[in-house]
């Protein structure tokens, strides 16, 4: 027997793709974004992102020990989301509250719904958001030997002008990772080069926002304040990084589309009538909830399938 | 790229560098030969010799079962040796006809026809039929069943497929380069049949010698055109290559004669040339042996029935021991426990890999990411079938298309997960049609 061969259902090669990479390439393209964070913040920003990272490999190390499942550490996916976590958060936070947010990210968004594939929100994100309201003050106390004023959003809000070319570059306050459009969009373009994320979640986020504040949001056609409203606020950040994560956003291609719109709207209801001058990220991970009823809704025609068929057998 | 193309599709290593430049080599048969009565979609043939028969080459030794069938045919001279179940390629036990090969080779009178334009429409559909011819890309499906449509008047395209999609194959390649003459007249019979209809050859761009030189043999004929496609797997498919081609879409209901085409590939076009113009039925194909595990990857014209270890001696045998091999292309084929399988009317390759990549990988985690999405050229969502397949669920099955998928295993291809999408999408269908049958 020992001369039979290998069977296997078909096909029997596969593409050079693999998780791993994928997120490896995730992180590389937020290599930019967390230089330019180092460079503008000081080293107690790399210093958050290394407390981040090590959480978040270390809780879902120890989750899967304590579990007994196959470790999943090498998947590079604890990575990205501790590192996205620090690039979210304000560089004044004390590094424990940091390790917390980490410990959240993992243990209580990703693994206990299932680990990776299954978390219903973004790790990063729901961590930043039980970050705000566990720590408020320390969540948005932006203020640093550099920067002594309010973040550019906050400070628009106050009536001031704001420099959108400091922006785009990235020298304002707020969190480590959100300042520089510059870095964010190097790293974009290069998981769009890479295949790794495609422009619908990101074009209809960013163009729907647009739209929502030049109608709704109290300044008409100031080109000025619409660009600032599009650079602060993380808003580059979350919809090149954030909305476009795989597992908390539509597998459809149209649902995709109604996801970015969702970002879009919720982004700008928070900024017009919210207390507060942000909002992506509540947007993002309300928009995140949504995706189940968006997928449901918006699953493709299959091929040579026309309409009449789909109502007949698709249309409960 | 102005290429006309289908939506998805995914682009393997090719692999065809090894035997494309390998021409025709003709493989004389030495031991038995074994003619599986099912090798065709439809009814199995019904044998119509006995044990101790002495048999011609070239004489009929099975009968079509029913329409949806296809007769059986000697590929050499000899005695009926046996007709037992024997062990085909995809793994099932089948009955088969088992010739000891005498090595005289002594042929029946084959009646070939001298003006086939005189040929009435039956005629030609009575010789492809008489001759076994069935779909030699793999599937099987009767030639002359899908030469007699219901509505004969609305066939616009007569399709060959030459888009030879699947990697490493290079046995239609070598015949359109060898045999164009045949492949073109063969056409122009079926064409016949069809008076309105326009014959057009798809051919994949990476093969431009293939489309130069059917360009320069059409081109005086306003019937025959050649249509270049883009590389891309699966563009062979027969819903996609109509789609490229015409650019009407079929779903899995439907035939593609309901979008006025018919479709053909190289090796049943050639053979229809030989039953209706020469009176030769099929006994004897073109397969590529290749592989990094083969010596002297080729190409193969040999007598159906032949074992597959007679084929890799052909091929110089193996330079290194085989993980794996697989009857057919990477993406669709078989794989096969054994060599000690015989061919068949649809064997179009013999695939030796020294390594068995699939075996190594292990399947993780789903994580959204789509990639199945945008491979799938039916437009499904192959990550969600596959949980559904894995669950049972055959309701939202359905509801998510499930039905439409066509198996040419892009998604499982494209999974950086590496989990078996194509396995579960494919086994949940078999349970759902058989499920629908019952009732």
């Amino acid at each position: 027997m020992s001369d039979l061969y290998h069977v296997s259902s078909s096909p029997h090669v596969r593409s050079k793709d693999t998780t791993g990479k994928i997120m490896l390439y995730v992180a590389l393209a937020l290599v930019p974004t967390s230089l330019f964070g180092i460079y503008n913040f000081g080293w107690k920003a790399l210093l958050l992102m290394v407390v981040t990272i090590a959480s978040c490999v270390a809780s879902e190390w120890v989750y899967n020990k304590i579990i007994h499942k196959d470790q999943t550490i090498k998947d590079f996916s604890a990575v990205v989301t501790g590192l996205l976590l620090a690039l979210n958060l304000p560089v004044n936070l004390p590094w424990w509250e940091a390790v917390i947010g980490g410990v959240f990210a993992i243990i209580v968004v990703k693994c206990l719904f299932g680990g990776l594939g299954q978390n219903f929100m973004n790790p990063a994100l729901g961590a930043r958001c039980f970050l705000l309201i566990a720590f408020a003050a320390d969540m948005t106390n932006y203020v640093t030997d550099t920067y002594t004023g309010a973040t550019p959003l906050a400070a628009m809000r106050n009536g001031e002008t704001v420099n959108t070319l400091d922006m785009l570059i990235g020298r304002t306050a707020g969190t480590i990772g959100e300042t520089s459009v510059i870095a964010i969009l190097i790293g974009a373009i290069f998981l769009i080069l890479m295949n790794v994320i495609d422009l619908k979640i990101p074009a209809s986020y960013i163009i729907t926002f647009a739209i929502f504040t030049l109608l709704f949001g109290g300044h008409g056609l100031d080109a000025n304040y619409l660009v600032a409203q599009l650079c602060g606020g993380g808003l580059m950040l979350g919809a090149f990084f954030m909305a476009t994560d795989y597992v908390t956003s539509p597998i459809t291609p149209v649902g995709q589309i109604i996801f970015g719109i969702c970002c879009g709207i919720l982004t700008g209801l928070f900024r017009t009538l919210g207390a507060n001058a942000e909002g992506v990220s509540f947007a993002i991970i309300l928009s995140n909830l949504l995706v189940p009823m968006i997928e449901k809704i918006t699953v493709p025609r299959a091929f040579g399938v026309v309409k009449e068929a789909k109502n007949k057998e698709g249309g409960k | 790229m102005g290429l006309k193309t289908f939506k998805g599709g995914v682009h393997p290593y090719e692999g065809k560098e090894l035997a494309k430049d390998q021409p025709i080599v003709e493989v004389v048969p030495k031991g038995d030969l074994v003619y599986p009565l099912s090798q065709h979609i439809g009814a199995p043939a019904t044998p119509i010799v006995a044990v101790g028969d002495k048999v011609l080459k070239g004489q009929k030794i099975a009968e079509a079962g029913g329409f949806v069938s296809s007769p059986i045919y000697s590929s050499v001279s000899g005695t009926v040796k046996a007709i037992e179940p024997r062990r085909v390629a995809v793994g099932d036990m089948v009955n088969s006809i088992v010739i000891e090969n005498d090595g005289e080779f002594t042929e029946t009178a084959y009646t070939s026809c001298d003006d086939v334009t005189k040929l009435s429409k039956e005629d030609i559909i009575n010789k492809v039929k008489e001759a076994g011819v069935v779909g030699m890309g793999g599937a099987g499906f009767p030639t002359h069943v899908k030469l007699s449509p219901k509505e004969p008047e609305k066939i616009e395209y007569i399709i060959a497929n030459c888009a030879e999609c699947e990697p490493y194959l290079t046995a239609d390649y070598r015949r359109m380069m060898e045999n164009p003459k045949e492949l073109i007249e063969g056409m122009k019979i079926i064409l016949q049949l069809f008076g309105k209809a326009k014959g057009i050859f798809g051919i994949e761009n990476n093969k431009p010698d293939c489309i130069a030189k059917l360009q320069e043999m059409v081109k005086d004929d306003p019937r025959l055109e050649v249509c270049p496609l883009q590389t891309k797997y699966p563009q062979g498919g027969e819903r996609q290559l109509i789609y490229a081609v015409t650019g009407r879409a079929i779903n899995s209901k439907m035939l593609p004669a309901d979008a006025g085409c018919i479709v053909d590939n190289v090796e049943t076009i050639i053979s229809v040339y030989n039953a209706v113009k020469l009176g030769m039925p099929v006994m004897k194909r073109v397969s590529t042996i290749t592989g990094d595990a083969v010596s002297k990857p080729g190409n193969f014209l040999y007598s159906i029935g032949t074992n597959y270890t007679e084929l890799v001696d052909a091929a110089g045998g193996f330079k290194v021991q085989p993980e794996k091999i697989i009857s057919g292309g990477p993406m669709m084929g078989f794989s096969m426990f054994g060599l000690d399988i015989p061919t068949t009317k649809t064997s179009s390759s013999l695939l030796c890999l020294t390594k068995d990549e699939v075996a190594a990988l292990a399947p993780s985690a789903c994580i959204n990411c789509g990639r199945c999405v945008t491979a799938c050229p039916e437009q499904l969502i192959p990550s969600r079938l596959a949980k559904f397949a894995n669950n049972g669920i055959s309701e939202e099955f359905e509801q998510w298309f499930g039905l439409e998928c066509i198996e040419c295993g892009s998604c499982s291809f494209a999974c950086p997960a590496r989990r078996q999408l194509a396995q579960s999408i494919k086994t949940m269908k078999k349970q759902v049609l058989a499920a629908k049958r019952k009732k």
